[in-house]
């Protein structure tokens, strides 16, 4: 409920002075009785004290199981959600939640413009820029589409496009491809490994598929089950493009698994 | 053309074999015309008293257009102020249930002693049989938005002002026009409702008022009444299923054509 989120008032977040765009130091999360996910008489903890860096313009993948409060840590970086315990700094960000949340009344090219319309751009420049942005994004000739015309990977573009264009520093992904069939969903990881090469971004990228962290990512933080905590932490150094069935991707996606409490095989 | 006529034609052929069948039963029965006068004799006392009906259903089709617009404004208002305010929710709801029970001659007698005679009162009789299925779909309507739906707005930096208009207000509209046709099967009749609760002053009382002074010894004239306000009620509900197209064209084209 938006009534809801308003009574928790935020404090805007602010850029960091030493170069990274996000830093969150120990910070913890515990929703209350009251809260939508918590059960009633019981508080569940859902981060403890989680210390995480990301790099300004690198992308920081996020790796957990589910329930492992990775949403939560994109909303408290987002300012959506305030700590009990620890601090956040972080330069404006912007959430591209789960599902795309496309308006269905609004065509792709008015949905990828949303930003920019509630920023105040007239309807004609706002949808100027974002058609600049249509084909580069390989979704030429969709302008005019519907949402419920678009298939998932579209809509996910179109959602990512509307992302990109609130012109924000950071861009908050919760797993953006966990809806989408395994082809599609490696169709949609090099166009973002492309785009991000265009566009350059600082990236959290939260997802539950290891492998998606090491094909993508810069650095990749491993939580463990609820409450959430880093477990581990790795560095991923390997050339771009990278492949799934690169030696290095898959010693590092190995790496992780067993962070995860898994061997992998 | 011929499309339109495979979508009226099974509703005139399941029309022409019911009143065949009302025919029948009429006169192999020998039932009296002024209990149940036959489909021959209410088209009869609608051709022959046309123009009295006429004038008389313009003056229910006033109240029930009026009143379900008025119904529509108040009931959409109430139940944007319910969602925006949990305090008013509390407040409110219980009693806009309770007023549901509140039979309308108990307060008919008190709205003339306030309005007079005219059409006020009526249009608020209508008006109150009608606000209720508006305001709790709308209410539903504006509450099934993505609970996430608002984060996202938030991080693109929109007001609550920007969020609900872009968010909430249209998700609102399709449910609010799915009430809007439960209110207007519930309009006819209170119509009626509000003609034989509060006395008139104008010529002709309204079609309600004339069919409840021609059941006993114009039986015809008053099914020819009754026909009239019949047509009248699908009439509107196909009105406002083409509003709906026109207004909300994405909840059409999600749930595929209802009609």
């Amino acid at each position: 409920m938006p009534t809801e989120l308003q009574s928790r008032a935020q404090p805007s977040p602010s850029r960091t002075a030493d170069g990274d765009s996000v830093v969150i130091e120990n910070v913890s999360r515990t929703y209350g009785e009251r809260s939508r996910i918590g059960r009633r008489g019981s508080a569940v903890q859902a981060l403890a004290g989680v210390s995480l860096r990301a790099a300004h313009g690198g992308l920081l993948a996020v790796v957990g199981p589910s329930g492992c409060g990775k949403t939560t840590l994109l909303e408290l970086i987002c300012g959506l959600q305030a700590p009990d315990g620890g601090t956040i700094k972080a330069a404006p960000a912007v959430l591209m939640p789960q599902r795309d949340l496309l308006l269905p009344w609004l065509s792709a090219l008015d949905n990828a413009a949303l930003a920019l319309r509630i920023a105040g751009l007239s309807r004609g420049d706002a949808r100027r820029r974002a058609a600049a942005l249509f084909a580069d994004l390989g979704l030429e000739g969709f302008e005019q589409a519907h949402p419920s015309e678009l298939s998932g990977g579209m809509r996910q573009r179109v959602a990512f496009l509307r992302t990109l264009l609130a012109g924000k520093p950071v861009l908050c992904l919760d797993e953006p491809f966990g809806a989408l069939d395994a082809i599609t969903r490696s169709e949609m990881q090099q166009w973002l490994a492309g785009t991000l090469a265009r566009e350059p971004r600082t990236v959290i990228l939260v997802t539950h598929d290891v492998e998606e962290a090491v094909l993508l990512a810069d650095h990749v933080a491993v939580l463990s089950p609820r409450p959430g905590r880093v477990v581990a932490r790795l560095e991923v150094e390997i050339e771009r493009p990278r492949a799934r069935t690169d030696a290095e991707v898959i010693a590092l996606r190995e790496r992780a698994l067993l962070a995860l409490g898994m061997d992998g095989r | 053309m011929r499309r339109r006529l495979g979508r009226v034609l099974p509703a005139l052929a399941l029309a022409t074999a019911l009143l065949g069948a009302w025919e029948c039963y009429v006169d192999l029965a020998g039932v009296e015309a002024d209990v149940l006068p036959a489909p021959h004799a209410v088209a009869a006392a609608l051709w022959n008293s046309g123009d009295l009906l006429l004038r008389n259903f313009a003056v229910t089709a006033e109240e029930v257009v009026l009143g379900l617009a008025l119904a529509l404004a108040g009931g959409f208002l109430l139940a944007v102020a319910i969602h925006l305010s949990p305090l008013l929710r509390r407040a409110v709801y219980p009693l806009a249930v309770g007023s549901q029970a509140v039979p309308i001659p108990v307060i008919g007698v008190l709205l003339v002693f306030w309005w007079g005679f005219g059409l006020l009162p009526k249009l608020v009789v209508v008006a109150l049989i009608c606000f209720f299925p508006v305001v709790v779909t709308t209410v539903d309507g504006l509450a099934a938005v993505d609970p996430d739906q608002p984060k996202l707005l938030r991080t693109l930096d929109a007001s609550r002002w920007q969020a609900f208009r872009l968010a909430e207000l249209p998700a609102a509209l399709p449910a609010a026009l799915s009430g809007a046709r439960i209110a207007l099967a519930v309009g006819v009749i209170g119509a009626f409702i509000a003609e034989t609760t509060t006395p008139t002053s104008g010529a002709y009382p309204g079609l309600g008022r004339e069919i409840i002074t021609d059941v006993n010894f114009q039986t015809p004239r008053a099914y020819a009444g009754a026909a009239v306000l019949f047509v009248f009620a699908i009439a509107c509900f196909y009105a406002l299923a083409l509003a709906e197209r026109m207004l909300a064209p994405w909840s059409t084209r999600l749930r595929g054509d209802p009609h």
